[in-house]
């Protein structure tokens, strides 16, 4: 099993006939992606050959769903275009959105995200996507790190995404999801946690969070009260000055708030065992399923 | 992108929203000009992205141009909490009836925009918040109305402000969609004794996501190592140790600059070269680096994902080889993990370099960098 994505999800790639577009598709087929359909506005009509599949182009996602019958839309379009994209493909009422485009202004996510409500779940933007390896992956994530396991994994970041599932590569993943760092992101660790603790192919949880905001701090009160699974997590940003953005533009320490130190302790106080390296994190999930 | 209290004043103007008369000064002399221009009693107030700057003296009144030279030549050059003072604001002194505070938002836990406002103003916020958290009306603006003059009744309403400040909140709410900004903050909004409502302060943080839209002007480069890195794209923030860090997607490099603190060591800075990691960015990540006198040794850690390790450590390569001498200075210790690692590391010893390193974990390669750095 598996959260948000299985191997019966069929995935449409809007702005795949782009460079970044189709080598992710050609990616994420090779990881045994079920990808449908291509959509790129004006170039409805044509296919795009990946070797072992044709996948056919659309101009629009509606008629992409119409035709397709798919369910997930993972978006690889510039900056500029990804609110228009992804309004689109919340009026086509596409269960999933995958947004992986670094770069898009504040507004347009708040604004996409205020339409989706209660509709499409948006994933990102600026997210790495998620895996559930063997199954499917909507997104960037490297489909070799790992093999399929049981544990879940929900992050901030891709390369820590990445780095956590290299150390526990032998035990395997459920699911991994990269929220994205930016501000308004469209699922949160909360949305991540509560489907794991619903998932029965999911043991156990990694949780990785960063400097900036207050989700790690509202995580740790719901796992409280809400998680019964284990739950190891690594918060990135100890050593981070206060006003400086570090790379991920949610990633800033303002005041006393924060603070990588606060988080950890929120969460230390669910009950949850808060690594100090990723290396350590991974020690400290090995001992929670008892295979240290 | 946080402006510059004249410049989120001009941005008010433009939206017509009252802002005292007044202009920047970047000598003394320019001060005096800009004070007999006004004709009246000004005030001189340091340009520095940070608050606290009337305690610290940033804020000066002179009745005149004279004076107006002379406060501003005190406060020029001042340091305010590590802000060098490089401009300073002249502008008409204004005489407050009533003090509010004022500000549209981006709110990360609810995904959407929050107004505050509060009857109260002049202090700073958190204070408000805490001493008279009812004082402080918060409501969420749903993105899809905005602001309208319903919305803007219901906040003066709410907060006890002047049915005149209705308008202006609307024109601040206009400055936060039109100009794609994060915050709108006036602290404080004021009423003067005549009953007009004025921005007696203005803290704006524009989106630099949404650079793309707009006709901003550039942002100033210092000829820092900051300023320098940002002409290159590069994501650069200085530290204050000793060990230079480079690697790939900004949550790694946040870990990297905590595995190195927990080796004993301080990191130099934070620098993330992004997921694709092409020789020239990696040359230019560590020329900045190497530029850095308080630089003793250097961490590149990188985790192969999409881009390989064998494509990293192609592009170290070829960045030492671009750097010469230069890259032969200071031990670089790099540590490639994830995919294609193993071939990564063999193209890394065939190149036999003499300042490079490697060690095959992260929490090794930040111990090796910590005690290179220490002279060990």
């Amino acid at each position: 099993m598996a959260i948000f994505l299985t191997k019966d999800s069929r995935v449409l790639v809007q702005g795949m006939t782009g460079s970044e577009g189709a080598r992710h598709t050609s990616r994420m087929l090779a990881a045994g992606t079920d990808v449908v359909a291509g959509v790129t506005p004006g170039k409805g009509g044509r296919t795009v050959d990946f070797g072992e599949r044709t996948v056919p182009v659309f101009g629009s996602v509606a008629e992409a769903v119409g035709e397709t019958g798919a369910d997930v839309s993972v978006v690889f379009v510039p900056p500029r275009f990804t609110g228009s994209a992804v309004e689109e493909a919340v009026a086509a009422e596409v269960p999933l959105c995958v947004v992986i485009t670094e770069g898009v202004p504040v507004h347009d996510a708040i604004r996409f995200r205020a339409l989706a409500r209660g509709g499409t779940r948006i994933i990102g933007p600026n997210c790495p996507g998620l895996i559930s390896p063997g199954q499917s992956s909507a997104g960037i994530i490297p489909a070799d790190i790992t093999t399929a396991g049981r544990i879940g994994l929900v992050s901030k970041s891709g390369t820590l995404t990445y780095q956590l599932m290299y150390e526990l590569r032998d035990l395997g993943f459920s699911t991994a999801v990269g929220i994205g760092g930016d501000p308004v992101i469209g699922t949160t660790h909360i949305d991540c946690l509560r489907a794991f603790q619903d998932d029965p192919g999911t043991d156990a949880i990694v949780m990785i969070g960063e400097i900036g905001g207050d989700a790690e701090e509202r995580a740790a009160a719901y796992i409280s009260a809400n998680i019964t699974k284990p739950v190891v997590a690594y918060v990135a940003g100890f050593t981070a000055p206060e006003g400086k953005t570090m790379g991920h533009a949610g990633a800033i320490v303002s005041g006393s708030s924060g603070t990588a130190q606060a988080k950890k302790e929120a969460l230390e106080a669910a009950g949850v065992r808060v690594g100090r390296t990723p290396s350590e994190t991974a020690r400290l999930m090995r001992s929670a399923l008892g295979t240290a | 992108m946080d402006l510059y209290e004249y410049q989120a004043k001009e941005l008010f103007g433009r939206h017509g929203i009252p802002v005292p008369l007044g202009d920047v000064a970047r000598t003394p002399a320019e001060a005096r000009a800009i004070a007999a221009e006004i004709g009246a009693p000004v005030v001189i107030k340091a340009q520095v992205k940070t608050g606290g700057r009337g305690k610290a003296g940033g804020i000066k009144a002179a009745p005149g141009p004279q004076a107006a030279e002379e406060e501003a030549g005190r406060v020029l050059g001042m340091d305010i909490k590590g802000h060098l003072t490089r401009a300073v604001l002249v502008e008409v002194a204004t005489v407050p009836f009533e003090e509010y505070y004022a500000a549209f938002l981006v709110d990360r836990t609810a995904g959407s925009f929050l107004a505050m406002v509060s009857a109260q103003g002049g202090m700073e916020i958190e204070e408000l918040a805490e001493r008279d958290p009812g004082a402080l009306v918060r409501l969420p603006i749903d993105p899809a109305v905005g602001v309208d003059a319903a919305v803007a009744q219901q906040l003066v309403d709410k907060a006890g402000l002047p049915e005149t400040a209705a308008a202006t909140l609307q024109r601040l709410w206009d400055v936060m969609v039109t100009e794609d900004a994060l915050l709108v903050e006036v602290n404080p909004l004021i009423l003067t004794t005549d009953q007009r409502i004025v921005a007696l302060d203005g803290k704006v943080t524009l989106d630099d996501n949404a650079a793309f839209r707009h006709e901003r002007a550039p942002e100033e480069l210092t000829g820092s190592l900051e300023g320098r890195a940002r002409a290159k794209g590069l994501n650069y923030v200085k530290l204050d140790g000793r060990v230079g860090v480079i690697g790939n997607g900004a949550g790694l490099v946040m870990s990297t600059l905590d595995v190195v603190a927990g080796a004993g060591a301080d990191p130099a800075n934070f620098l993330d070269i992004g997921g694709g990691a092409s020789a020239q960015v990696m040359a230019d990540g560590l020329e900045i680096i190497l530029s850095d006198p308080d630089v003793r040794s250097v961490l590149v850690n990188v985790f192969g994902g999409i881009t390989t390790c064998d494509a990293v450590a192609t592009g170290i390569v070829t960045a030492l080889e671009l750097l010469g001498e230069r890259g032969r200075a200071r031990p670089i210790v790099v540590r490639l993990d994830g995919n294609n690692a193993e071939v990564g590391r063999r193209i890394l010893s065939d190149a036999r370099h003499p300042a490079v390193r490697q060690v095959p974990t992260m929490d090794g390669a930040a111990q090796l960098a910590a005690r290179l750095a220490a002279g060990a």
